[in-house]
Parts: C-alpha cells; sequence; structure tokens
C-alpha cells in the first residue's frame, strides 16, 4: 500500500472491459489533443550548463599566447584516473614549461582535481560536453588542441560558497 | 471472356447502359492503376501516421527529421529496407521462405477491387461504376480472400524454421480461424437487410435507408473486433507479441521482405477500414440528395472524398486503439472469440433475422421510417443489455480467480500450521 498499489476493490464480476477500455481511449485521446511534450530538440535546441559542469579541458594562455603551465608535475601527480602526460622542459633563463602535455580524454573521469590543483590556473575543466572522433587516439588532446579550446571553464565549487549563489 | 465480362457487369447493375468492352477495359485499367498508387502511398504514409499518432498520444515529438515535419521519413524507411542485406537463414524452406511475404500482401491488395468507392461516374462513353470489379458476389469473394491472407503468415512462420517463427505462425492460424466465424456471421444481418451479397447493393440500401451502425450495431461492435484480431493488430497481436516470442512470425525476415509483412498489415487494417465503412457506415453515401441519379462528377468526387475520410477515421481508431489497451492473454483470445463473440453473434442473428420476418409480417415497407425506426428501437435495448449486462465480468476472464471462503480458511490454517513448525524446529 504504501507504494501506491492500486487494488480492485470491487468483485471482478461487476467491471465492465468496454467501459474501462472507453475510459483508457479518453485519456489516451486528451494526451493526443493537448500534449505536454517535454522532449529537448537536442541538436537545435541544448539545456544550460550548470556553471560547476566539469567537461572537456582547457589551458588558459598568457597574453603572449603561451600556455601558463610551468610544468610543476601537480596535475599528473593528483590524477586519479593518471591520463596526464607532462614532460618538462627549461628555457635559458630557467623558466619551466612543458615540452610535453596530453590529457587522455577518454580517460579522464572529469574529477576537476587537476583544476583545483594548479598553481598557475592554467589547466581547467570546462563547460563543453560534444566530443566525438573516429579514434581511440584522437581523445589524447595535446597542448596546442587544450590552449585552442574557447569554451568557458568550470566555476570550482567554493566552501564559502556551497550553493553557488 | 468480354462476354463473360458484360454478363457480370449486368447482373451487378441492371438498370444502367453496359459500357462497351473497350471503355470498360480502359476505365478498369485507369482505375487500377490510380486505386493502386493511392493506395501504397497511403499505406506508406500510414506508416508514418502510426509513428506520429504514437508519439502523440505518449507526449513525444515522432519522427520529425526527414522532410517537413518527417513527412520522408516512409521513403527514408524504405530507401534503407532496400540497400539492406536480405538474409536467409540456413535452414529456412527459400521458396516458401520468399513467397510467404508476397502472399501476406496480396489478398489484402487483391479485396480492395471489390469495394465501391464513389458514386458511379458519367462520362461519354457510359456510367462508369467506381469500384473496380463489381462483382455480384462481392461480399463472399471477400470472405474467401481474407481468409487467404493467413497463409502468408503461417508460411513465414513455418518456412522460417525458428521455434519462435512458427509459435507466431501457429497463433495467427488459430486467431484468424476464430474471429473469421464471428465476422461471417456478423455480417449475415447486413446481408438479411440488404437482400444481397453485392457491395453496390449493401451501400445503396444504407444510401436508402438506414446506415447499419445505426440498425446493427452489436453486429458492427462484433465485427470491428473480429476485424482487429483479423488485421493482428493490438491488443489482438499474438502473432507478433514481441515480448514472449521474439518478433513472432517475421523474426527470420530481413530488409524488404520484412518491410512486406509490415506494408501487408496495414493493407489489411486499410481493406478491413474500407470494409467496415462499406457495410456500416453506408459506403461512399452521403446523407441527403448526394447519392441519387442523376450522377454527376461533383457527386463522384464528394462521394470519393468522404469514403476517404471515413476510412481514414477507422485508420485513425486503429491506432488510437493500438496505443491505449495492452495486449490480450492468448486464453483470454481464445475465449472471446469462441465463448463470447461466436454466442453472441449467432444469437444476433437470430434475434435479427425474427425482427426483420416480423417486420416484413406487419407489412412494413423496407426503407421506410418505420421500418428503420423499429430497428434502430431494437437495437438500442440490446446494446443496452449487451454493455449494461453481458459485459460484466465475462468479457475477459480475469487472470486471478476469487477464492472459495472455505478454501481460504484451509490455506490459511496450512501456512499457520507450518508457520508453528518452523519456530518449534529452531
Amino acid at each position: 500500500m504504501a507504494i501506491g498499489i492500486k487494488v480492485l476493490d470491487r468483485p471482478i464480476d461487476q467491471s465492465s472491459y468496454v467501459r474501462a477500455t472507453l475510459k483508457g481511449m479518453v485519456l489516451t485521446a486528451k494526451h493526443l489533443l493537448n500534449p505536454q511534450k517535454v522532449t529537448t530538440q537536442y541538436p537545435e535546441q541544448k539545456k544550460s550548463l550548470s556553471p560547476r559542469w566539469r567537461g572537456t579541458h582547457r589551458m588558459l594562455t598568457t597574453e603572449d599566447g603561451k600556455a601558463k603551465c610551468v610544468a610543476c608535475g601537480l596535475c599528473p601527480t593528483v590524477c586519479p584516473a593518471n591520463c596526464i602526460k607532462l614532460v618538462p622542459g627549461e628555457d635559458e633563463k630557467g623558466n619551466r614549461y612543458p615540452l610535453v602535455f596530453e590529457i587522455d580524454e577518454f580517460r579522464c573521469i572529469f574529477c576537476g582535481y587537476c583544476q583545483e590543483v594548479c598553481p598557475e590556473e592554467a589547466i581547467h575543466v570546462g563547460r563543453h560536453y560534444e566530443n566525438a572522433e573516429y579514434s581511440r587516439q584522437g581523445f589524447v588532446y595535446d597542448l596546442e588542441r587544450l590552449t585552442a579550446q574557447t569554451h568557458p571553464v568550470c566555476e570550482m565549487w567554493d566552501p564559502a560558497d556551497p550553493k553557488g549563489e | 471472356m468480354t462476354i463473360l465480362g458484360n454478363a457480370l457487369l449486368q447482373i451487378a447493375s441492371p438498370q444502367l447502359p453496359p459500357p462497351s468492352n473497350v471503355v470498360f477495359f480502359v476505365a478498369t485499367v485507369i482505375k487500377i492503376v490510380v486505386l493502386f498508387s493511392l493506395y501504397m502511398v497511403g499505406v506508406a504514409l500510414l506508416t508514418l501516421a502510426e509513428r506520429k499518432v504514437s508519439a502523440w498520444i505518449q507526449d513525444r515529438h515522432g519522427p520529425n527529421r526527414v522532410g517537413p515535419g518527417g513527412l520522408l521519413q516512409p521513403a527514408a524507411d524504405g530507401l534503407k529496407n532496400i540497400m539492406k542485406e536480405e538474409t536467409y537463414p540456413d535452414a529456412a524452406n527459400i521458396p516458401l521462405f520468399v513467397l510467404a511475404p508476397i502472399m501476406a500482401f496480396v489478398p489484402a491488395m487483391l479485396t480492395w477491387c471489390v469495394i465501391p468507392f464513389a458514386a458511379p461516374l458519367p462520362t461519354r462513353w457510359g456510367l462508369i461504376d467506381m469500384v473496380i470489379a463489381p462483382l455480384p458476389i462481392g461480399y463472399l469473394f471477400i470472405l474467401a480472400i481474407s481468409s487467404l491472407g493467413v497463409y502468408g503468415i503461417v508460411l513465414a512462420g513455418w518456412s522460417s524454421n525458428n521455434k519462435y517463427a512458427l509459435l507466431g505462425g501457429l497463433r495467427a492460424s488459430a486467431q484468424m480461424v476464430s474471429y473469421e466465424i464471428a465476422m461471417g456471421m456478423a455480417t449475415i444481418p447486413v446481408l438479411l437487410l440488404a437482400g444481397n451479397v453485392a457491395l453496390n447493393d449493401i451501400v445503396l440500401q444504407q444510401a436508402h435507408g438506414l446506415w447499419n451502425v445505426l440498425g446493427l450495431t452489436v453486429a458492427f461492435f462484433i465485427f470491428l473486433v473480429a476485424a482487429f484480431a483479423e488485421t493482428n493488430r493490438l491488443p489482438f497481436d499474438m502473432p507478433e507479441a514481441e515480448s514472449e516470442l521474439v518478433a513472432g512470425y517475421h523474426s527470420e525476415y530481413s530488409a524488404m521482405k520484412f518491410s512486406m509483412f509490415f506494408i501487408a498489415e496495414y493493407a489489411n487494417m486499410v481493406t478491413a477500414s474500407a470494409l467496415m465503412v462499406t457495410l456500416f457506415f453506408g459506403g461512399w453515401d452521403i446523407p441527403g440528395q448526394w447519392d441519387v441519379a442523376p450522377w454527376s462528377v461533383l457527386k463522384t468526387f464528394a462521394t470519393g472524398g468522404f469514403f476517404l475520410f471515413k476510412v481514414l477515421f477507422f485508420l485513425f481508431f486503429y491506432m488510437w486503439i493500438r496505443w491505449t489497451l495492452p495486449r490480450f492473454r492468448y486464453d483470454q483470445l481464445m475465449a472471446l472469440g469462441w465463448k463470447f463473440m461466436l454466442p453472441l453473434s449467432l444469437s444476433y442473428i437470430v434475434v435479427m433475422a425474427s425482427a426483420i420476418l416480423g417486420l416484413d409480417a406487419a407489412g412494413v415497407a423496407r426503407g421506410s421510417w418505420a421500418f428503420g425506426l423499429s430497428l434502430l428501437a431494437l437495437n438500442v435495448v440490446l446494446v443496452a443489455i449487451l454493455f449494461l449486462f453481458i459485459d460484466r465480468g465475462r468479457l475477459i476472464s480475469p487472470a486471478y480467480s476469487r477464492l472459495d471462503k472455505r478454501n481460504l480458511d484451509t490455506l490459511r490454517a496450512a501456512a499457520a500450521e507450518s508457520s508453528l513448525m518452523r519456530e518449534g524446529r529452531d
């Protein structure tokens, strides 16, 4: 009873199939004439994403167009899915920069730890989800592709403002 | 052949001057071509209509990607089905396997040739009947041909060499044989009223009197249910029954052969709808001055359009029922056919035959208002009895039965005893 089981309280020899059919037909006709359509027509209409949506990564750049990453190695360390490949390099002035920075979007679990741990606010998870490729290799995004992304980035959860208001 | 054709034509409508052989031949070919093209396009659009209606009933949009509003969806489906691979099961009986879809499709088309679809068209070359073959035995022809439809399904089930397909085929044959009887019986009062089996005469009788649905509602009800069962539509789609039999008789079919079964189902629906309209809703008749001579081109088109409207209504009704009712259990289906529909139709024949005989003996002229009204009055009483008393708890046997009070006590005692024993053991 608690979960709303309907019990037929009149004996079966008083129930009418024809009347029940007519009742059902009235119900379906009501839906036919006055449909409450809830389908989102996806490619044309898109649902708005939460500001905290964690999707495709994006590497932010400095004014001169170079990646902000300093190859500190924190994100490959914190990554629980082990999907970030980083080979650090150093220029003649002693500035560290990534020689290789690859994220396998297929392995990634989109936890957002890389964004949280990044001291330079370089790597971000973004508000974007439409990824399609013809091969698994296509999902390995290199530094060039990560910097080329333009979608808005995720606003991480703020303990001071837990509901994001 | 031509002499025979002419003779048949004259028997069907003796009051009309028979058109010459050449005119008859040319007119028939034109009618066949026009009707066949309309029919095939209509059937294709019906598959779209079915999906649209189901979607709207379920608060969805339905197919809306191909063409404006999804209108080209049937074309896309057809193209897809032609491009797909035809698969043949290893153990299938290939000739029968190929023959079955044709056997399912052809009878549905054949039936159409005796259904009058508009008022006769007056031309320079004589009056042309708006029916492909005005057979004097029209209704018997329909009964004979429509029962052939089951062969397609049974052959498909058997030649696939698949247990589910075979079960589907067996169910189809049992179901169609059972309901064929009720269907034939239900139309006997119609034939009694018309005094003829030629469909044109049945239409004219309704045009001059009352539509049969008013005078013979119970027969219409039986015919409606039997037509649903005959066309294997929900709630009687046992032969398919995807939840039990994969896809029933067409489990093993692919590509265009599968599509043929689909087309056959819709073709059968169109034919059954047209038959219901012809037998019970006055065929092409529009009440008023539309159904009497002198004939004109306008009258032909108006009556044809009205006939189409009535058929479309029944096609919609088919879909409406399909997306409203769940499927019957198989024993319920058989019980409904043999234990309810058959006795009901037999007793209805007796009642109607005595009523017509009584009215004839009382000197009430056929087709007069008194005749129609007295039939209508009798009908109201019979419908009330059927739907207010006979329907209660007898139409469909329940999935459970109420236990006898004594049995219930025994069972409860047994349950209590066993639980006591368990406690003692622990």
